[in-house]
């Protein structure tokens, strides 16, 4: 039960350390790095608590894609040597109210849910969910997903879909003067219409591009 | 006491499994060179000790006493950082790879999500290490394998839920005993082959080595890279590339099973079985490697998202509705 409570503990300071470090470290890649970390800590202690396939998930589609996804964008975008000056510069103080009046938000729902947990109980009660001790986590969650909130996974999986589509509608856009590969073209190339061999007469030479 | 008694005995398990896999990282890249120089007439390294299977020894002395430099305008943090982070992931991997249905450092639930995690992490060596060299060729040769991985990484995922349809279970003893029939290769052979070539472009080896291509950008993400790092890049490389190969012959070439149970070859214990698979799938990336051509990055990037997605995603239409309509899905 120590070994239990001293891995928590080391587990959760790295997480909160590496949240700090996010928004105050001066460099924006150092900052996508201890987002890493925060993800990685926070996916160890889904394992801690014994929800193996959460931590894992968490790891392969935030760590392996996500966070790999926003790296790049930083990295191209060429922000990287960019001062992070918060409070200091006047232009970015203007956003500091919206982002008090959002963590005020944020406090009070904390405070809801919590206060909800510890007073009314019954409101957080998981047992008409089917879980059980016996099966794997992974089971007992496709269980969940799968047959008792399937139209809710459906309409979530829809509106991801849409989220996709519109994305790619609001970027899209015609260019004129874009070469094109043709794949088809490149693979049904033969030799006949590639090479030409020509008798070329002597002291009289070819012309190549005409 | 009792828990450094515990500690020493994970340690002793720990040192078991690693130093094989470093020795065996080392002769493969002998075996890499050998099978390349025979398939182009050569004769490849041949010189130190006997058939020169000495010669990664002898290059990984030299890479240990090369002088390790730092360019003065790198992050040099990341900089370090990237080659230890490359090696230790693709080490990491092996603590839940079986060797006998008992022979397993840690028999976990969700086995397969777990390489595939580290193996999806593996790509965050090779980014650090472009960026933090502070140049052009490594910043270039990172962006590539980044996109790449990533591309990659989602076919191989949705082979992997095609095996997992066919098993039930996460954990990677149940897969290989439930290749006790059949191996998955035969009703899975497509998948098989995307599975292959996906893994060659997921480890950076020929005909997908754009980030590190030599003609186009020196060597990537690890021209500035010298001495023991550089080896240590190389190590990781390699050790990745094994990992991919025991991944392969577990999902599709029944691990550490015998390919007959019959009495002659049931006596051989499963580990020597699952090291002749991944030498087999290892000499198969070492001919992909003499034989083919480099890839057009477009051709690449086409082949991951057009074709092969497509491919794996049909194909888990129809192993689904397979096993469900002759009610084969495996309960438990």
């Amino acid at each position: 039960m120590i070994a239990h409570a001293i891995f928590f503990y080391i587990f959760s300071i790295i997480a909160v350390i590496s949240a700090i470090m996010v928004t105050v470290s001066k460099n924006t890649v150092h900052s996508v790095f201890f987002l890493i970390l925060d993800f990685i800590s926070i996916s160890c202690l889904f394992i801690m608590i014994g929800a193996e396939f959460l931590g894992m998930i968490m790891l392969i589609v935030y760590v392996g894609a996500v966070a790999v996804l926003f790296l790049f964008v930083v990295m191209m975008l060429n922000v990287a040597q960019q001062k992070n000056q918060w409070f200091i510069s006047k232009e970015s103080s203007g956003h500091i109210p919206i982002g008090l009046i959002i963590s005020v938000i944020i406090f009070f729902e904390l405070i809801i849910v919590i206060g909800g947990w510890k007073y009314k109980p019954e409101l957080f009660n998981p047992t008409n969910l089917s879980i059980t001790k016996e099966i794997s986590n992974t089971h007992s969650l496709g269980q969940i997903l799968y047959t008792d909130y399937i139209h809710v996974f459906q309409i979530s999986g829809m509106t991801l879909l849409i989220a996709m589509i519109g994305a790619i509608v609001l970027t899209f856009r015609q260019r004129e003067g874009v070469k094109k590969q043709s794949y088809l073209k490149q693979i049904s190339r033969e030799r006949a219409e590639g090479v030409e061999v020509i008798e070329v007469a002597s002291n009289k030479g070819v012309k190549i591009d005409d | 006491m009792e828990y450094l008694n515990i500690i020493f005995q994970e340690t002793y398990k720990i040192l078991f499994l690693l130093v094989p896999v470093l020795v065996s990282v080392a002769m493969i890249v002998w075996l890499d060179r050998r099978v390349w120089a025979f398939v182009q007439k050569r004769q490849g390294p041949n010189v130190v000790g006997p058939f020169g299977l000495l010669q990664s020894l002898a290059d990984a002395l030299k890479y240990i006493f090369k002088e390790i430099i730092i360019p003065a305008s790198s992050n040099k943090v990341i900089f370090i950082l990237a080659p230890i982070i490359t090696m230790t992931l693709a080490l990491t991997a092996w603590a839940v790879i079986p060797f006998s249905e008992s022979n397993v450092l840690s028999n976990i639930n969700v086995g397969i999500l777990y390489i595939f995690a580290v193996s999806s992490l593996g790509v965050y060596g090779i980014i650090m290490g472009g960026w933090a060299s502070n140049s052009k060729y490594p910043f270039l040769g990172a962006i590539r394998s980044a996109a790449q991985m990533v591309s990659y990484e989602v076919s191989i995922g949705i082979i992997i839920i095609n095996v997992l349809l066919c098993v039930g279970s996460l954990n990677l003893n149940d897969i290989v005993i439930a290749q006790k029939n059949m191996w998955f290769v035969i009703p899975l052979f497509p998948m098989f082959v995307i599975f292959f070539i996906s893994a060659l472009a997921e480890t950076n080896r020929p005909p997908f080595d754009l980030p590190e291509a030599e003609a186009e950008l020196v060597a990537g993400y690890q021209t500035e890279y010298s001495g023991m790092m550089y080896a240590m890049f190389w190590l990781g490389e390699y050790a990745n590339i094994l990992l991919m190969c025991a991944l392969g012959s577990i999902l599709f070439l029944g691990g550490w099973l015998s390919p007959i149970d019959l009495f002659p070859f049931n006596m051989i214990p499963g580990a020597i079985w699952l090291i002749f698979k991944i030498l087999f799938l290892f000499i198969l990336f070492a001919l992909v490697k003499a034989i083919v051509p480099r890839y057009r990055y477009d051709q690449l990037m086409r082949l991951g998202w057009k074709i092969f997605l497509p491919l794996s995603l049909t194909y888990v239409i129809l192993t689904a509705s397979y096993l469900f309509y002759f009610n084969l899905l495996p309960t438990t």
